[in-house]
């Protein structure tokens, strides 16, 4: 998926800039950075999640603290990775206090019913999507909801706080247990 | 390897289609709500650092130097033409003369004309609020882009306005963090009200001999903050110490009360009214063998120093203190529970220890797995005559997993009947759910302790071992009648959270606390004698005073309790006489640590007595304090009175 990264007013201005004077106080500045990153922002929070609601109520979670999180930037890291950080552990957060990692395991599961009505070959491919990822530990998850975003693995080690390694162990574990369900599936 | 590729970018496929598009809608809405919060915490901060060194010097700051300047007529001239000038700039026209689109306008030093604007866009923003914008919505976000009220007075703003400038400011950024990381949560109970004696002269709670609350206030007053009020459980703090009371005599009742009337320390004109109970301290080689059941968190936020290898480390020194008939089995939870050591004798040193070091932190917690897990592998190790323990330890995050947080009260309500005990450990700071922790061990016949430092496992762990895993006397309940004649108000101290309602106290069904062995447990009452000046409520004059035949007793102590495992419980009843003899060293400090939990909460009962006041108390009546604990506590009110005094 290639970055796209909307030309808007400021074409010259980087994320970082407008990141930068939006914790010294530039209002204008904030939320032209949150227009430019909002539509990605959400993309995460869906894959974090598994479920529309839970994407959107996370999203807004996000959205009301992040001018509070400003003041984490230090402007070292690409705004995105501080960004998805910021999205990481508000996801986090929200597992923790809401009993959300049965719920997180639900949503893809309430998410499959309401799928069921589209036509049967998408279908079948969304309820493979389902399948694979609640068979996936929240970990290896949050590892592919930033990898699917074309975030390095160094990147993505970044984001979670862990060694690339880590993220590299995490990737494969994630292919072996797609394969490891795509093989039982074809033996049925 | 064209295959595992395919599996991996088969789900990208699937997820880049399944992905929905952003509700333009909610996407308006929390771009909105963000630049809302922005803005308030601009206008926050700026008010707590009103001279930003690195905002541009704004308009008016410049005029205000101006005016300072200009004391000739000739400054008079010039100031008019600067106020006409600030007209234009009232005006909507006027406003869009000095907007240049790249002027980076910072609240603190704001012209009039932007806050009039900013008001007015807040006040509908605000309007929009009420009409459903979610959860996270801040509180008076326009409230910050409000001047002070002396400058603002002379403009009309209409409803809105005024209701925007009634609200309080916010105090600190905090108000608008929903994320914090911080979610700590304790149970809310306001402190026990003075009571009148002739309409409520029966007073009855549970007794508690959980020591949670003073750690999480050391913890906190030794991180440099004042504990928050409602972490405060004062009867908590008075129990975490041991007390040197009379032991109750071999034949009697496993525990003996002791009553002793004194002086208040912070009121001439009351009495306090201390009533202990001391617990029978069983010969440690008679106690039957234990089944302990380790649950262990190793929940992702288990993964810190003050938690995880706190808990290994607390584990070995228990270790060494079971005998070797005892049983140890280890189930851990996080995303789903496991049984890490099946029930193995505690002499098999070496096989638990490494049990307990293969433990590591990682997923989320799934609390109620694991203590089905937990009551599941203690049902198999009980046998006839053996007491049986499920010790929980975590940090406080049950949530994951259960839709009905009461759900999980009625599940360890229900084990309770079986026989199995269930007590609570809990490590670290953060999320520590100390509501929920106090809800578990109260419900499961057990007790909770918090544990910051190696220190406090020693102490609850070890030292008193014995009083944490066997109980002596089960639902002990506590119900004091004041005679009217007598007291005309009194007042409990601590034990909110405790209360019970008179008809329980012989209702054996309702659950109440239980006494460990040598545990002690204390209880104060402030008294005030009738007559006394210090009476806050008139006599009334419709009501016959009260007679009760010239009795001098202050009132009539009853206690109720359980053998270990019985239904029906056995009372013991004394009548409270003034002359009970004066209170000793133990009470004194009992006294003092009551005083120290009240300055804490910031209860008003205190008047003048203050910190200076507790900590001389304290510091005479340490008795001979073998472990140091009381030496700890004064250390602590010293903190206290420093922080407090910040």
């Amino acid at each position: 998926m290639p970055r796209v990264i909307p030309i808007v007013m400021r074409m010259t201005t980087s994320d970082e800039a407008l990141a930068t004077a939006a914790a010294n106080g530039d209002g204008r500045a904030f939320a032209l950075l949150l227009d430019r990153q909002y539509d990605r922002l959400f993309a995460l929070c869906f894959r974090l999640t598994g479920n529309r609601a839970e994407a959107e109520d996370l999203t807004q979670d996000i959205c009301a603290a992040l001018p509070a999180k400003l003041a984490s930037y230090k402007g070292q890291s690409r705004v995105t990775t501080w960004l998805y950080r910021v999205a990481v552990n508000a996801a986090h957060d929200r597992r923790r206090r809401q009993a959300s990692a049965a719920r997180a395991a639900d949503g893809w599961g309430d998410w499959e019913l309401n799928r069921q009505a589209a036509n049967a070959e998408a279908a079948d491919r969304l309820d493979w999507l389902t399948r694979a990822m609640s068979r996936l530990t929240d970990d290896l998850r949050d590892t592919l909801a930033l990898v699917f975003d074309d975030l390095t693995h160094a990147e993505a080690a970044e984001v979670l706080g862990v060694s690339e390694g880590t993220i590299s162990w995490r990737i494969s574990e994630a292919k072996k247990r797609l394969r490891a369900l795509r093989e039982t599936e074809e033996a049925e | 390897m064209t295959t595992d590729r395919d599996e991996f970018d088969d789900l990208r496929a699937a997820m880049t289609a399944a992905t929905p598009r952003p509700d333009a809608g909610k996407r308006a809405e929390n771009l909105r709500l963000a630049q809302q919060n922005f803005d308030a915490l601009q206008g926050s901060r700026n008010a707590a650092r009103p001279n930003p060194a690195t905002a541009p010097k704004g308009l008016w700051q410049g005029v205000g130097e101006m005016l300072k300047a200009f004391t000739t007529k000739g400054g008079l001239t010039v100031t008019t033409a600067i106020v006409a000038c600030g007209v234009l700039i009232l005006t909507p026209q006027g406003r869009s003369v000095w907007q240049d689109p790249e002027f980076t306008v910072t609240e603190g030093d704001t012209v009039l004309t932007d806050q009039v604007a900013g008001s007015e866009l807040a006040a509908e923003e605000r309007a929009e609020d009420e009409s459903g914008l979610a959860l996270a919505a801040p509180e008076p976000a326009a409230a910050p882009l409000a001047p002070p009220p002396q400058a603002r007075s002379v403009q009309p703003l209409g409803e809105g306005m005024d209701a925007l400038m009634a609200e309080p400011a916010p105090t600190a950024h905090s108000d608008f963090i929903e994320l914090g990381p911080d979610t700590e949560a304790y149970p809310s109970a306001d402190t026990n009200p003075l009571k009148v004696v002739v309409e409520e002269p029966v007073s009855t709670f549970s007794i508690d001999v959980d020591t949670a609350a003073y750690s999480v206030i050391r913890n906190s007053l030794n991180r440099g903050t004042l504990p928050p009020a409602e972490a405060v459980r004062v009867e908590e703090m008075v129990n975490y110490f041991p007390y040197d009371y009379p032991a109750p005599d071999a034949d009697a009742a496993p525990f003996r009360p002791t009553i002793s009337l004194m002086p208040t320390p912070w009121n001439p004109d009351t009495q306090l009214l201390h009533i202990a109970l001391q617990g029978e301290l069983p010969a440690v080689d008679d106690r039957p063998p234990l089944n302990l059941v380790f649950l262990i968190d190793t929940s992702g936020s288990m993964n810190d120093a003050a938690k995880l290898p706190l808990l290994k480390q607390s584990f070995r020194l228990m270790l060494g203190n079971l005998s070797p008939e005892d049983q140890v089995a280890i189930v851990e939870y996080a995303g789903s529970a496991g049984l890490v050591l099946a029930p193995t004798p505690a002499g098999d040193r070496t096989a638990i220890l490494a049990a307990l070091d293969g433990l590591g932190a990682g997923g989320s917690t799934n609390g109620q797995g694991g203590l089905e897990q937990a009551y599941a592998v203690a049902a198999t190790m009980a046998e006839e005559g053996e007491v049986s323990r499920v010790i929980l330890a975590t940090d406080g995050d049950f949530n994951v997993g259960l839709s009905d947080p009461s759900a999980l009260e009625d599940f360890i309500a229900d084990k309770r009947e079986t026989g199995t005990y269930l007590s609570v450990l809990g490590f670290g700071r953060g999320n520590l759910d100390d509501a929920t922790m106090q809800a578990l061990a109260q419900n499961g016949n057990g007790t909770a302790a918090y544990i910051d430092t190696l220190n406090e496992a020693q102490k609850v762990l070890v030292d008193q071992l014995t009083g944490a895993l066997f109980p002596i006397a089960g639902d002990v309940k506590v119900q004091v009648e004041f005679n009217p004649a007598t007291v005309a108000e009194y007042r409990l101290i601590g034990y909110e959270t405790r209360a019970l309602n008179r008809e329980d106290f012989n209702n054996d069904r309702v659950d109440a606390g239980e006494l460990g062995a040598g545990h002690s447990v204390t209880a104060i009452y402030e008294i005030t004698p009738v007559g006394s000046p210090a009476r806050m409520t008139d006599p009334l004059r419709y009501q016959p005073a009260a007679d009760a035949g010239d009795s001098p007793e202050i009132g009539f102590l009853k206690l109720r309790w359980k053998e270990p495992g019985e239904d029906v419980s056995q009372l013991i009843e004394t009548p409270i006489l003034p002359d009970m003899g004066s209170a000793g060293t133990e009470a004194q400090f009992a006294a003092a640590i009551a005083g120290f939990g009240q300055l804490l909460r910031g209860d008003t009962a205190l008047g003048d007595w203050g910190w200076a006041e507790a900590i001389a108390l304290a510091n005479a009546n340490r008795g001979t304090d073998p472990y140091g604990y009381r030496t700890e506590a004064v250390q602590l009110m010293r903190l206290a009175e420093s922080l407090s005094a910040r």
